[in-house]
């Protein structure tokens, strides 16, 4: 095995080995836990800065163990899991310099940024898993580093979200199992990047394809909160900000989504999916969750909860791009993957330092937030706008790709879709910028933390500016070259290629 | 150098496996106060053996031993194939950790530990080698009366009478086994298995043997509704003897029953007898899942899981008998050897929980994972294994009979065996949650070094198991006649 060969693996260890070591350690050595994590982090950042020059210079990353007789463990570094990963390895350095500040004194942190490190490890498998069965493996990983997380704080409340949050995802999981034996059962090994074998099984067997279809889609959508799957997510809000961030934007409704860009792609493959007329159900379900999700947001007092269902909301439009056939809603399903990602986890982090900073949680609450916090309030707003699609923003690029692809499908209703929920996106956000902004302060502020001359920690200050900076740096930059919407082209160039 | 591996490729490590096990159960008999170290080392020894019959195994494929040079059908044959060494080995690595372990558990009082459990190793070890039904049928008595000694040594009331309880039905067990095998020496003259299965016709005195023998083991490995003298011996035993009851002694009576209906009994049996044992196994799964469930006791949990997990094994043979390949057969072995691993390890960490807590009570265990890191933590990666989840080899195992549900048509079994699983995190996550409860500031619990260390690296092998399959199954199918044998008789 050569030098690239174990780069795939590395990046996987490059979390999971700094978090089995963080677990033996004693609360006290703050100095080292941080050190581990830092180092992971960084670590995990050039290996996939140093896979993406590579792939983009056509260079292959594969590592393969075998599990069953045709059965292989397989890491590969292609263009869309490195999507994927570059998200997660940038955003999971900027996380955990958060949750070191957020967890600041708090007991059990050896625990959590343990848990914290497997749970990313088993995204990055998620990312770089080269077959079906590689995938499941990492999914079930996910659901399992992922529990101690939401119940965290231990109290009954999270306790019951943990349940919850159990139900749901082992159910899913499950589904998901069965589908890929199936599968597995009728094709063999699912290798994503060798064409598509489930086209060759033709219409024999169309039935149970659509069936199989069905199923992954269901065990995929548990993560991704497809409505009805959707129940857990909002409960799940109960968790620490950081943790948030890791649910709804580096980790876990992220491995839905892009296990359904897999699937759509790489399993079943676009054209095959269209044939079966499988897409066309898939767009309608994604659709049906951004309106309903979004109008459910409105009635949220509860930020972290009106954000929670935004969430829900939101990654369906990733769902919604590629299940409309044709290559540029696809670009702007899969770059809204990366640019949800930065919008969302600048949000959640703006909520945690309200929370923890003036123990602010509900809507009603924030009168005049912006003038004790105006850097946090900014970069809400900067994360906002770009959720209602307001240029030169993220979202507006995701939306206006969405939209282009919409009209070249004939598909009018998609972009009915769009608009709905683009009005609902302004009005669940705007007035929470409103009420911070213009309205007057109710009295004084509970300060929970020592202030100094920041308006918070500056290591709670710091990963929500450089979030939304760079989700308005994606969007004003979108024809720089490694920009997520250049390496989205690239993927479904590759992917519509005769 | 080449003369050392000649010469450990012509000792016969197959008599020296039952062999020395059993010395070292005199010697501890004789000696019961040497020091306790003597019998981790006498369990590596034993270990060594093992590995050097594995060899064996491994590069010269199966190997035969005719006791006193008779050979069969006058004499006894000792067999192994890649199937025997696999569960030795399965025997070897839990035997070493749990000798390990029980060091420090019996150390403040004087015990019949050591000779009971060294017996009951050569015991094992001698069944796995039985090439024949008569041989089987001492080793199954030996194996039971060992067993049964090990759980009074708890040494209350209600141990006693959970022992007797299982002394009772084991026997009975043993009495229908016996039956049949008689029925089986009447009617042909034999007992070596392959000579056997060679013989065997189907008619009416094969049926019932077949049915005999089979319902006999069923009640030795505690399938539904036949179980009922497992969890309170399992729950009630020392912790050391409860991990080898559940991890070894079940799956004792269970390798007899694939050996059987594999080897001997192929053209006899029927799907629908097949059927009915993955009906049996099924109802085990989900009623050990709901005891376990609604068990308020530590150990009571495990020990009821037992009973669901071997509800799993009774699936292979209506997986395995119409299909060409053996997938659900290698599944079901490596199920058995992974439910081992973690349940050992699972008891092993039950039992230190009870000992330095003083009860094992779930609902007073808030907080257990911060007062007892190493052992919640080995608790929590068996957990997984149980769970079925990877990388564990009972996720693997779970793929294979998946697969083979799947290709035989069998949709209600495999939403039993997902339904097995999501169940299993039902009943686990209610002792895994107690970690996360917020308790009142209690000193750090301590336990031995060794007793912690045994239960995590059980649980670790569980765990990484699945990366291990591969060479594990190769050596399955090392002599694997009872596949090829298998396939033949069914398909021709």
């Amino acid at each position: 095995m050569t030098f690239d060969s174990w780069v795939p693996l590395l990046a996987v260890l490059s979390s999971l080995v700094p978090g089995i070591w963080i677990f033996a350690l004693s609360e006290e050595r703050r100095v080292l836990r941080t050190v581990l994590n830092l180092t992971g982090a960084l670590a995990k950042v050039a290996l996939v800065g140093l896979m993406m020059w590579g792939v983009y210079y056509g260079r292959q990353y594969e590592f393969r163990v075998p599990m069953l007789p045709q059965l292989d463990l397989v890491l590969r570094a292609d263009a869309l899991g490195l999507l994927f990963v570059s998200l997660s390895a940038i955003l999971w350095l900027f996380t955990t310099i958060y949750a070191i500040a957020y967890l600041e004194g708090s007991p059990y942190r050896s625990r959590f940024f343990g848990f914290f490190s497997l749970c990313v490890s088993a995204t990055v498998g998620i990312a770089l898993a080269g077959n079906l069965f590689t995938f499941v493996i990492f999914y079930e990983s996910l659901t399992l580093s992922t529990y101690p997380l939401v119940v965290h704080r231990g109290t009954p409340a999270a306790l019951q979200a943990g349940r919850v949050y159990l139900r749901y995802t082992l159910a899913g999981g499950a589904v998901l199992l069965l589908a890929s034996v199936w599968l597995y059962q009728l094709v063999g090994p699912i290798e994503f990047d060798e064409g598509v074998s489930v086209a060759a099984l033709g219409d024999q067997s169309r039935g149970t394809l659509m069936a199989i279809f069905a199923l992954l889609i269901a065990g995929l959508g548990v993560k991704a909160a497809l409505v009805p799957l959707h129940g857990w997510l909002p409960v799940a809000m109960i968790a620490p900000a950081p943790v948030s961030a890791l649910l709804h934007a580096v980790a876990v409704v992220k491995a839905g989504a892009f296990g359904i860009v897999r699937v759509v792609y790489d399993v079943y493959g676009i054209r095959f999916s269209e044939q079966l007329g499988v897409t066309t159900p898939l767009a309608v379900l994604a659709a049906i969750t951004i309106v309903y999700a979004s109008v459910r947001a409105l009635f949220q007092d509860d930020l972290k909860r009106r954000l929670a269902f935004s969430t829900v909301s939101q990654v369906s439009y990733i769902v919604l791009g590629v299940a409309v056939i044709g290559p540029s809603s696809t670009v702007g399903g899969m770059v809204h993957l990366v640019h949800q990602g930065l919008m969302k986890i600048t949000l959640f982090f703006c909520a945690g330092n309200m929370a923890e900073t003036l123990g602010l949680r509900y809507v009603s609450e924030m009168h005049g937030v912006a003038r004790r916090m105006p850097w946090t309030m900014a970069a809400f707003a900067v994360a906002a706008f770009g959720m209602i699609g307001v240029p030169p923003l993220a979202g507006f690029i995701s939306k206006w790709y969405l939209g282009l692809g919409a009209v070249e499908a004939s598909q009018p209703w998609v972009l009915a879709v769009l608009a709905t929920s683009t009005l609902m996106n302004a009005a669940y956000l705007l007035p929470v910028l409103h009420l911070a902004w213009f309205k007057e302060p109710q009295g004084p502020w509970h300060e929970n933390l020592p202030s100094g001359r920041l308006e918070t920690h500056w290591a709670l200050l710091m990963p929500p500016l450089v979030t939304a900076s760079l989700s308005l740096g994606v969007g004003l930059f979108a024809g720089a070259p490694f920009s997520p919407l250049r390496w989205v082209t690239l993927i479904v160039e590759r992917a519509y290629a005769p | 150098m080449n003369l050392l591996s000649a010469a450990i490729a012509d000792v016969p490590w197959i008599v020296w496996a039952i062999v020395l096990p059993l010395a070292a159960a005199a010697a501890a008999f004789v000696r019961p106060n040497t020091n306790a170290w003597l019998g981790a080392i006498a369990a590596l020894a034993v270990s060594a053996v093992v590995a050097g019959l594995t060899r064996q195994v491994w590069q010269l494929g199966p190997q035969r031993y005719g006791v006193g040079g008779w050979g069969a059908p006058l004499g006894i044959d000792l067999y192994a194939d890649g199937l025997s060494v696999v569960m030795l080995l399965m025997t070897a690595v839990i035997g070493v950790f749990v000798s390990v372990y029980a060091i420090a558990y019996f150390a403040d009082r004087p015990s019949y530990f050591w000779p009971l459990w060294f017996f009951l190793w050569g015991a094992l070890n001698a069944l796995f080698l039985s090439g024949d039904v008569f041989n089987l049928y001492v080793s199954l008595e030996l194996i039971t009366l060992a067993a049964v000694g090990l759980v009074t040594l708890a040494g209350h009331v209600t141990a006693v009478a959970a022992a007797l309880r299982y002394l009772l039905a084991a026997l009975l067990g043993s009495l229908l086994y016996l039956l049949g095998v008689a029925l089986l020496y009447a009617s042909y003259g034999v007992l070596d298995v392959a000579s056997l299965g060679r013989a065997m016709t189907p008619g009416t005195v094969s049926v019932a043997a077949a049915a005999l023998m089979t319902a006999g083991l069923a009640m030795k490995t505690a399938l539904f509704p036949l179980h009922f003298w497992l969890p309170p011996a399992h729950a009630n035993a020392p912790a050391p003897v409860s991990a080898v009851l559940s991890a070894l002694v079940v799956k004792a009576s269970f390798y007899v029953v694939l050996r059987l209906w594999f080897e001997a009994f192929p053209a006899v049996i029927s799907s629908n007898a097949a059927q009915f044992l993955a009906i049996l196994g099924s109802a085990a799964i989900l009623w050990g899942s709901l005891q376990a469930f609604f068990a308020p006791r530590l150990k009571a949990l495990v020990a009821y899981s037992t009973v669901a997990q071997l509800g799993y094994l009774f699936l292979v043979f209506t997986l395995a008998l119409p299909g060409e390949t053996p997938t659900a057969w290698l599944g079901g072995i490596l199920f058995a050897i992974s439910h081992a691993c973690a349940k050992a390890s699972m008891f092993l960490a039950a039992g230190s929980i009870e000992r330095v807590a003083g009860h094992d009570r779930i609902a007073e265990l808030d907080g257990i994972g911060r007062r007892l890191p190493v052992t919640f933590f080995s608790m929590a990666l068996a957990s997984v294994t149980l769970m079925g989840l990877p990388p564990s080899g009972a996720f693997i195992a779970k793929w294979m009979l998946l697969e083979a549900a799947v290709e035989n048509r069998q949709a209600w079994l495999a939403v039993i065996i997902l339904a097995g699983g999501l169940l299993a995190a039902g009943y686990l996550f209610r002792i895994l949650e107690r970690a996360f409860r917020p308790s009142t500031a209690e000193p750090p619990l301590v336990v031995p070094r060794t007793m912690e260390v045994a239960a995590l690296a059980l649980a670790l092998i569980a765990l990484s198991l699945g990366f291990f399959t591969a060479p594990l199954l190769d050596l399955l199918h090392v002599g694997g006649p009872q596949v090829g044998n298998f396939v033949l008789e069914v398909t021709s």
